[in-house]
C-alpha cells in the first residue's frame, strides 16, 4: 500500500484529499464526520468579518445538470459564505483541530478589501491553531456584488495587496483561491505569487445558469420566480479546471508555485490527473455532496493501488504530465494516425458513420449489411468516431509508421518531428539552419 | 376453496382467488416515469437503426425513444401511432425478442437490448390515458369500404381509411371487436380490458361503424359487399383449427387451445374456469405457450407441452419457452401424440418419439404415456370458409403487393392472407398498407 502522506507547503495530512471550503465544512459536526471518514484535511467554510451574520436565501440554493439515470454532472449554488457567528466558527475550528492534530485544518477567509479588516480577523484565526488560511477570491455570486470574492480575484493588483497583508499579519501558510471567471488564469496566480502566497488553489466555481424553467421562465434555482447566476462545479467543470491548473504549472512566472487542485474531482483517477498536471494535493466538494464522505475510501485505495502499480511515490506523480502540456504550435505535424474499427467489437450502431458522414470528412463507409470501414484516403484522424462510439476500444487511432504512405495526402510519413513553427504554410515560419 | 392442484380430473378454483389475481396481473409491469428515462437513455440513436428494419410496421424507434428521453412521450406516441395505430397492444404482445429487441445493437453488445416494447407501452399509455386521439380525419370523401374482421388487420385498415376520409363499415362475427387481441392473447399480456379500451380509443377517429355478430358467408355475402362498397378488405383471421389426427380425439377433455384461451379472456371470474390436474398442450407456437402457461397459472399440477420437433425448430421464441419453464411448464420435444387414452374422458396421452429428417417427421416406434385429463390442441389454425372465387396460396388468401387478392376491388391482410408471420404487428402493417393502396385506387375513380 503506497504511502499517501502528504506534505503540502509544510502542512501535513495523512492523504492528499482535502474537503474544499463549502457547505460540507461549515460546522464542527460535519468536519468531525469527514475526519472520521478519513479525509486528510478540510478547508473550513469561508469566515467573514465580525458583526451581523451573513444572510442566505430561504429558497433553493442549488441547481443541477444531470446525465443518464439522474447522475449529477454539474451543480451550481448561490449560497454565500458561512452564515454562522464568527466566534462560534473559531471555537469549533480550535476544538476540532485539537482533537485531530494529524489532519490539515485550513481556514477560508473573506473580508472586505481593507487592511484593517484583515488585520482584525487574522489573529483570531491564528489563535485557533489551524494550519493555514485560504483567501476566498473566487466566490462568483452575492459576495462579489459587495466587492469581495471574485470581485477581488478578478483584479490581480487586489490579490497581490491582500496576500501581502495576510503574509504580514499571519504567520502560517497562505493559500490564494482563484476564480476561473477571468480571461487568463496566469495573471491572478502571478499576482498571488508576487504578494507572497505559499500556494494557489483553483478553481473556484464558474458563473452559471443551470437551467430555465420553461413554464415559469425563471432561471433555476428559482427564488420567487427569479434566478441569479450561481457558481458551477462538479464533474462537468473538471476539464476547465485541469487546463487552468496546467497553465499555472507550466507558466515560467508561476512554475513551482504549489497548487491545490479543485474542480469536479470525483474519483481517485480525477485526483491523480490533477496531480499529474501539477497539483500538490486536491480539494473535493461536489462529489462529497453527491455521495457523502465515504467516497474518500475509494480515493485512498485507488490512488494507492495506482502508485503501487506504477512504482511511484506521491511526489513522483505531482507534475509528471506538465512537461507534456504544450502549445499547439509545437505539436508534431508528422504524427499521422488513422481510425481503425475492430469488426469483432463493432455492434453496428452506425454512430461513427453518421458522425463522419454528416459532420466530418466522409471517411467511413457503410455496407448493406452494416459493416463500417475507414476510408484512409479521407480520414484526417479527427477522433470523432472514437469519441461517439459507444463501445470502448472498438475504434482506435493507429499511428502510421515512418515510411508508410498517408493515402489522404499522398505523402510518405516522415520520421522527423516537425511543427507549425517550421511549416512552409506558416508565413512566420522560422527557417531552420539558414 | 374446495379444490387444489391435486384435485383429480378437470376442476375450477384450484388456487385461492388472491393467487389467481396475482398470477394474471401484468406480465411486465409498466415503466414509471423515471424507469422510462433510464431505459430510454440506453438507446444509442443508431444510424439507419436495425430495430426499425426489424419492426414489421417500421416504427422510427430511435426517434420515439429520444422523444421519451426528452420528456415528450406524447410526441413519442404520435411517432408510434403514425406507423402502427395498435402500438399500444403491440407494445404488450409483440415477440420483441425476435423483432426490434433482437436487432438492438445493445443485444449484440451486452445481451441486454433497450427495452423497446416497454418504452413503447410507456409512450402509448401516456397518450391513451389522456383519452386523446392524435389524428384528425380528412374531409369525408363519400367513398365506402367494407372491412371483414375487427381484428388487428381490419382495425388498422379501417383507421387508415377513415383518416383519409373514407367511410368504413367493419363486419365481425363475434360480439366484441379486437379479434385475437380480444380472444387470442394471454390474459397477463392484456390486463384491465386493454383490447376493448384500445378499440374505443381507435374509433375516436370517426367514420368507422362496426357491425357485430355478422359473419361473412352467413349474415353478409361477398357479392353484397362488392356491390355495396367501393372496396372490400378481408381480415377475418383463421377461424378453423387443425385436427389432431390421433385416436380418441373426441374424448372429453380434448379441446382447442384457442378456445381455452378465449374462454379465459372472457371470464369475469377466473375461479370459475375449469382446468385439468394434468394438462398436455400439443403444439409449439405462441398459442401453445399461452395455453400452457395459463393452465399452470390457473392451478394445474402438471402442464406439459408436447412438440414433435426439436427445441430449435419451435416457433415460440426462446424467451417464451423460458417464460413457460419459469412458471413450471415441462417441455417434451421430438414426440407426437398417438392416442388419447381414457374411458369417456381423457386420462392419458399415448405419445411416440420422433425423428426429424429434413421436413418429414417420423415416429421411432418408441412410445410412452403421460397422464392427461385435459388435452389442448395448439397445432395451427386454418382459414375457415374463404369466399368463392378467391385464389388461395398454401391454404390462405393469395395476395400480391399491398394485399391485393385475385378479385378486383378486394384486398386481404392479417393471418388469413398469405405471406408474413402471423403476428399482431404484421397484421397491422398489412392492414395499414392495404388501406393506403385502397385509398389510392378508390381516390382515382
Amino acid at each position: 500500500m503506497a504511502d499517501l502522506t502528504s506534505d503540502f507547503i509544510g502542512i501535513k495530512s495523512p492523504n492528499p484529499f482535502w474537503l474544499a471550503s463549502a457547505p460540507p465544512t461549515d460546522k464542527e459536526y460535519n468536519v468531525r464526520r469527514a475526519f472520521e471518514a478519513g479525509w486528510g484535511g478540510v478547508v473550513w467554510k469561508t469566515l467573514g468579518a465580525e458583526g451581523l451574520p451573513v444572510v442566505n436565501v430561504n429558497g433553493p440554493r442549488y441547481g443541477a445538470i444531470y446525465g443518464a439515470d439522474r447522475r449529477l454532472l454539474g451543480l451550481n449554488n448561490i449560497e454565500l459564505i458561512t452564515d454562522r457567528d464568527l466566534y462560534t466558527n473559531l471555537e469549533e475550528i480550535k476544538r476540532v483541530k485539537a482533537d485531530y492534530p494529524d489532519r490539515a485544518m485550513i481556514v477560508s477567509i473573506m473580508v472586505p478589501c481593507e487592511e484593517e479588516a484583515w488585520k482584525a480577523i487574522l489573529p483570531l484565526v491564528e489563535d485557533t491553531g489551524a494550519d493555514g488560511i485560504e483567501l476566498n477570491f473566487g466566490c462568483p455570486h452575492g459576495m462579489s456584488e459587495r466587492g469581495m470574492g471574485a470581485a477581488v480575484g478578478q483584479v490581480p493588483e487586489y490579490i497581490e495587496m491582500v496576500t501581502r497583508w495576510c503574509k504580514q499579519y499571519y504567520s502560517k501558510p497562505v493559500i490564494v483561491k482563484l476564480t476561473p471567471n477571468i480571461t487568463d488564469i496566469r495573471k491572478p496566480a502571478e499576482a498571488a505569487k508576487r504578494g507572497g502566497a505559499d500556494a494557489v488553489s483553483l478553481i473556484n466555481t464558474i458563473n452559471s445558469i443551470t437551467s430555465v424553467n420553461l413554464d415559469t421562465m425563471s432561471p433555476e434555482p428559482s427564488i420567487d420566480g427569479k434566478g441569479s447566476h450561481g457558481g458551477y462545479c462538479g464533474p462537468a467543470v473538471k476539464p476547465i479546471a485541469m487546463s487552468m491548473v496546467s497553465e499555472i504549472a507550466r507558466n515560467a512566472e508561476t512554475h513551482g508555485l504549489p497548487i491545490s487542485g479543485i474542480g469536479g474531482i470525483t474519483t481517485w483517477r480525477d485526483a491523480a490527473e490533477f496531480m499529474a498536471l501539477g497539483a500538490g494535493n486536491v480539494q473535493v466538494c461536489t462529489a462529497a455532496m453527491t455521495y457523502g464522505f465515504k467516497i474518500v475510501s475509494e480515493m485512498i485505495s485507488g490512488l494507492s493501488q495506482y502508485l503501487d502499480e506504477k512504482g511511484m511515490s506521491l511526489d513522483d506523480l505531482v507534475g509528471r504530465a506538465v512537461p507534456n502540456v504544450t502549445d499547439w504550435q509545437y505539436l508534431n505535424l508528422n504524427y499521422v494516425t488513422k481510425a481503425r474499427i475492430s469488426q469483432d467489437d463493432c455492434i453496428k450502431c452506425g454512430r461513427c458513420y453518421a458522425a463522419c458522414e454528416d459532420t466530418s470528412h466522409q471517411a467511413i463507409s457503410m455496407s448493406e449489411d452494416r459493416v463500417f470501414e475507414v476510408i484512409d484516403a479521407e480520414c484526417v484522424a479527427c477522433n470523432l468516431c472514437v469519441n461517439v462510439c459507444p463501445v470502448e476500444g472498438c475504434i482506435t487511432m493507429e499511428e502510421l509508421a515512418a515510411g508508410a504512405m498517408d493515402e489522404r495526402t499522398g505523402n510518405v510519413v516522415s520520421p522527423d518531428y516537425a511543427n507549425w513553427t517550421t511549416h512552409p504554410n506558416n508565413p512566420g515560419a522560422i527557417k531552420a539552419a539558414e | 376453496m374446495t379444490n387444489s392442484p391435486f384435485t383429480p380430473g378437470i376442476a375450477p378454483a384450484r388456487l385461492p382467488e388472491e393467487a389467481l389475481a396475482r398470477n394474471f396481473t401484468d406480465l411486465h409491469a409498466p415503466l414509471d416515469g423515471h424507469e422510462a428515462l433510464v431505459a430510454a437513455d440506453r438507446c444509442y440513436f443508431c444510424h439507419d437503426a436495425p430495430c426499425i428494419t426489424a419492426c414489421p410496421t417500421d416504427i422510427d424507434i430511435p426517434l420515439f425513444i429520444r422523444q421519451i428521453a426528452t420528456g415528450t412521450p406524447e410526441a413519442a406516441a404520435e411517432t408510434i401511432f403514425d406507423q402502427n395505430i395498435l402500438g399500444g397492444m403491440c407494445a404488450r404482445v409483440c415477440p420483441t425478442e425476435t423483432l426490434c429487441e433482437e436487432a438492438c445493437v445493445r443485444e449484440a453488445a451486452e445481451g441486454k437490448p433497450v427495452e423497446i416494447g416497454r418504452l413503447q407501452r410507456f409512450a402509448t399509455d401516456t397518450v391513451m390515458a389522456k383519452g386523446v386521439h392524435p389524428f384528425e380525419r380528412a374531409p369525408a370523401t363519400g367513398k365506402t369500404v367494407a372491412v371483414v374482421g375487427a381484428g388487428p388487420a381490419g382495425l388498422a385498415c379501417a383507421h387508415r381509411l377513415a383518416m383519409h376520409g373514407h367511410s368504413v363499415t367493419i363486419f365481425d362475427a363475434r360480439p366484441k371487436p379486437g379479434g385475437l387481441n380480444e380472444y387470442g392473447i394471454a390474459s397477463y399480456k392484456s390486463v384491465d380490458n386493454f383490447a376493448q379500451a384500445e378499440v374505443d380509443w381507435l374509433l375516436k377517429i370517426g367514420g368507422i361503424e362496426i357491425k357485430y355478430g355478422t359473419a361473412l358467408n352467413g349474415d353478409v355475402t361477398m357479392a353484397a359487399l362488392q356491390a355495396d362498397f367501393d372496396a372490400v378488405f378481408l381480415g377475418m383471421g383463421l377461424g378453423g383449427v387443425n385436427a389432431l389426427r390421433a385416436e380418441g380425439e373426441t374424448r372429453d377433455g380434448v379441446t382447442d387451445a384457442v378456445e381455452f384461451i378465449a374462454d379465459l379472456r372472457q371470464a369475469d371470474d377466473l375461479s370459475t374456469l375449469p382446468v385439468g390436474r394434468n394438462v398436455v398442450v400439443i403444439g409449439g407456437g405462441m398459442t401453445a405457450i399461452d395455453a400452457a402457461v395459463q393452465s399452470k397459472l390457473l392451478g394445474a399440477e402438471n402442464v406439459t407441452v408436447l412438440y414433435r420437433r426439436g427445441r430449435d425448430a419451435m416457433p415460440a421464441s426462446a424467451y417464451e419457452q423460458d417464460l413457460a419453464a419459469s412458471k413450471g411448464v415441462r417441455f417434451i420435444f421430438n414426440a407426437m401424440p398417438l392416442e388419447v387414452l381414457g374411458n369417456g374422458a381423457a386420462t392419458a396421452l399415448r405419445c411416440e418419439y420422433t425423428k426429424v429428417e429434413g421436413r418429414s417427421v417420423q415416429g421411432t416406434g418408441e412410445t410412452f404415456d403421460i397422464p392427461a385429463d385435459q388435452v389442448l390442441k395448439a397445432i395451427g389454425q386454418t382459414l375457415d370458409g374463404a369466399p368463392d372465387g378467391l385464389k388461395l396460396d398454401g391454404g390462405k388468401i393469395a395476395v400480391t403487393g399491398a394485399g391485393r387478392t385475385s378479385l378486383s376491388g378486394v384486398w386481404a391482410g392479417g393471418d388469413c392472407a398469405s405471406g408474413g408471420e402471423d403476428l399482431t404487428v404484421t397484421a397491422v402493417a398489412e392492414g395499414r398498407d392495404a388501406a393506403e393502396d385502397i385509398h389510392m385506387q378508390i381516390s382515382k375513380a
